[in-house]
């Protein structure tokens, strides 16, 4: 299988002096769904809109299916189909007449009707482009990528302020894609949507890539299995958190929004040696909950921070 | 028995069942053109800035200074020793229309003067003569205080010394409303050059509309193309609105030919279409491609002789004033319209245009950022 997506040492500074993406490397495969994981202003969008042929790395090099921007820009486009974070198309254009223009600039394009049904977008396909819903808008930012029977698809932020029943929905359109074939770059900040969607993902953070895998592999790695999370009152300090880590089967530790949070292998080990720790220490347990880890765990576990922090 | 079997319609994303349509170099010209005229024609604002408003202006200002017989002078005599004998001279003058005389005393005679009321005030000088009071600043006196002399004298007797009759002429041609429509002309081509080309593609940038663009194998060249003859689609129902707009309320003269004034009118708007993008060529924000169209059209609103002549402006500035694109673009429409004259017998006034257009075509494509 060729390399769709290629890229060494991307970096870019703008104004000389604020660093956005510092010496990235990604090699995405086709066919793959790859995910670029990150809080706002980690450098995600800046680095897809490098790989789109939109930025001007100052240093590094591109490689799309094997070509470089500087040589076949013309060609590279008709393979691509971009949708860019927040592009406000022509309000007064109806949503065919929007697919129709964009299929207008490529050699080879798909039926417009044809997008239209599987976008689901059919019966407002003469509705103004201002008359449209988010979740709506979206879909058709996404079908004008599509229109072009595009290579790769290049997604920014998809599903950013949808609800949840318009986000399954593009979800299931880029499954689709992948499945006829197609090979997909998208960012978010989402991380239920990174882990159910991509093959494979790099968490970005200050432009950099943190952590690399699949969803299930980082988890595995960095998050721990299991979280178990608690609360107890009394005489709970910062020496005390420490001592938790003696627990069987606790790989780490930290303190979370007033509560402790253990990384866990074995949780049916860990949980009754806690439960006796806190009777023989006289506290009151006041919450306690187990779940599965997260990409979430994965970050804060690197970075220390939460990916939404508002 | 055979049964004619149908096969299943089945609809797939793969290229298989699609008749093949594969686009032509022009498909995507063709579509942002068509895209762009859509997007004009329904959005009502554009419609009644580029159309409705000009006429609006041209019947506005065309019956405000429509052309009707100067008013008769309002004189005013101030009611002492002679002032009868100087009325009913004035009343018997053969002049027309007569004079509107008011008898008034000394005091409300000359307040009534300062305020504007009495074009001249005749007051008696104590023996058999009359002082005549006027302004010479105020054109409407002077020609009161030449008037009332002159039907004074007349009716006095005085003879005159040699025999002049007058033949009077208004035609079509100088009046106001004459010197103003090709004028509103050339500020609609102005106007909608500068927001139809500059403001659009700020605004299209702002939206990212213009990086989505480029993400495509769009042609930028494609793209500019099509936004220019967007505008000189609209140039030709401009132009042409308001010329029979101006032949069938106020029977305006066209002498010259139509294709002369069409191939004005495009050269006008080319070269505001490329001054608009240079304009456009770096700003990120509507508010800020606002302001700097203004900026650079508020000089020509002023100087370019839209609403009145520019002649009247200080010697020392009319070169400057001359090379600036509107007046090029005015001028060569009131000669070409009014007078007849050919482009050739103007080329000082299109190489204005073009050099204004050409040059600031090279720097805006130059600096043109899409992103």
């Amino acid at each position: 299988m060729p390399i769709a997506i290629q890229c060494r040492d991307l970096r870019k500074t703008y104004d000389g002096k604020v660093e956005a993406v510092c010496g990235l490397n990604l090699e995405i495969q086709t066919g793959e769904c790859f995910g670029l994981l990150g809080p706002n202003g980690a450098g995600k969008t800046t680095t897809i809109e490098i790989l789109e042929g939109l930025l001007q790395p100052t240093s590094g090099e591109v490689s799309i299916l094997g070509h470089s921007w500087r040589q076949n820009e013309r060609e590279m486009r008709e393979w691509l189909g971009i949708s860019l974070q927040e592009t406000r198309l022509s309000e007064k254009l109806t949503v065919r007449e929007t697919v129709e223009l964009f299929a207008s600039f490529y050699r080879d394009p798909r039926s417009s009707d044809e997008v239209l049904e599987q976008m689901q977008l059919t019966e407002k396909a003469d509705s103004w482009v201002g008359k449209l819903s988010g979740g709506q808008r979206q879909r058709l930012a996404v079908a004008t990528a599509l229109v072009c029977n595009p290579k790769i698809l290049f997604l920014d932020e998809p599903t950013t302020g949808l609800d949840p029943q318009s986000r399954r929905q593009l979800w299931d359109i880029i499954r689709t894609f992948q499945r006829d074939g197609g090979t997909v770059l998208l960012t978010t900040h989402y991380m239920d949507e990174a882990e159910r969607l991509c093959d494979r993902l790099a968490i970005v953070d200050h432009g950099q890539i943190i952590a690399e895998g699949s969803p299930t592999d980082l988890i595995e790695r960095l998050g721990g299995h299991h979280v178990v999370e608690f609360a107890v009152s009394g005489n709970s300090d910062g020496a005390a958190l420490e001592a938790w880590r003696g627990l069987p089967s606790v790989e780490s530790v930290r303190e979370d929004d007033g509560m402790v949070a253990l990384n866990v292998k074995e949780p049916h080990l860990t949980i009754p040696a806690l439960l006796d720790a806190i009777e023989k220490q006289g506290s009151n347990l006041q919450h306690l909950t187990t779940r599965q880890a997260s990409l979430e765990d994965v970050f804060v576990r690197l970075t220390g921070r939460h990916l939404r922090e508002d | 028995m055979r049964v004619a079997q149908e096969t299943p319609v089945t609809t797939t994303s793969l290229p298989r069942g699609r008749p093949p349509k594969r686009n032509g170099p022009w498909s995507g010209y063709t579509h942002l053109l068509m895209a762009r005229m859509l997007e004009l024609k329904r959005e009502p604002e554009v419609v009644f800035w580029v159309f409705v408003f000009p006429l609006l202006l041209a019947l506005g200002l065309g019956i405000a200074f429509r052309n009707k017989p100067s008013d008769a002078p309002s004189v005013a005599i101030v009611a002492e020793g002679a002032s009868e004998r100087a009325k009913s001279l004035l009343e018997h003058s053969q002049r027309q229309p007569s004079f509107k005389i008011q008898m008034q005393n000394a005091e409300d005679a000359r307040k009534g003067f300062r305020l504007g009321k009495y074009d001249l005030v005749i007051e008696p000088d104590g023996k058999s003569g009359f002082e005549y009071r006027y302004d010479p600043a105020r054109p409407e006196s002077v020609l009161a205080k030449a008037e009332v002399d002159d039907a004074l004298q007349a009716a006095a007797g005085r003879k005159d010394a040699v025999a002049t009759t007058a033949i009077t002429s208004s035609e079509p041609g100088s009046r106001y409303i004459d010197f103003l429509i090709p004028g509103l002309l050339g500020m609609n081509l102005m106007n909608s050059g500068m927001w139809g080309i500059g403001f659009a593609l700020v605004d299209m940038r702002q939206r990212k509309l213009l990086k989505r663009y480029v993400g495509t194998p769009m042609r930028r060249g494609d793209f500019l193309l099509a936004l220019m003859s967007s505008r000189l689609i609209l140039m030709v129902i401009e132009i042409g609105l308001l010329l029979v707009f101006g032949m069938l309320v106020f029977h305006m003269r066209v002498l010259g030919s139509l294709f002369s004034i069409t191939l004005l009118g495009a050269l006008g708007a080319i070269s505001f279409g490329s001054v608009g993008l240079l304009t456009a060529s770096r700003a990120q924000k509507i508010e800020s491609v606002s302001g700097l169209i203004n900026l650079v059209m508020m000089p020509m609103w002023i100087f370019s002789g839209v609403f009145f002549s520019y002649e009247r402006f200080p010697s020392l500035i009319q070169p400057l004033i001359k090379a600036l694109p509107l007046t090029a673009l005015n001028d060569a429409l009131r000669a070409s319209i009014l007078e007849g004259t050919p482009l050739l017998h103007q080329w000082p006034r299109v190489l204005v245009l073009i050099l204004w257009g050409g040059v600031s075509f090279v720097l805006a494509v130059k600096w043109f950022r899409w992103t």
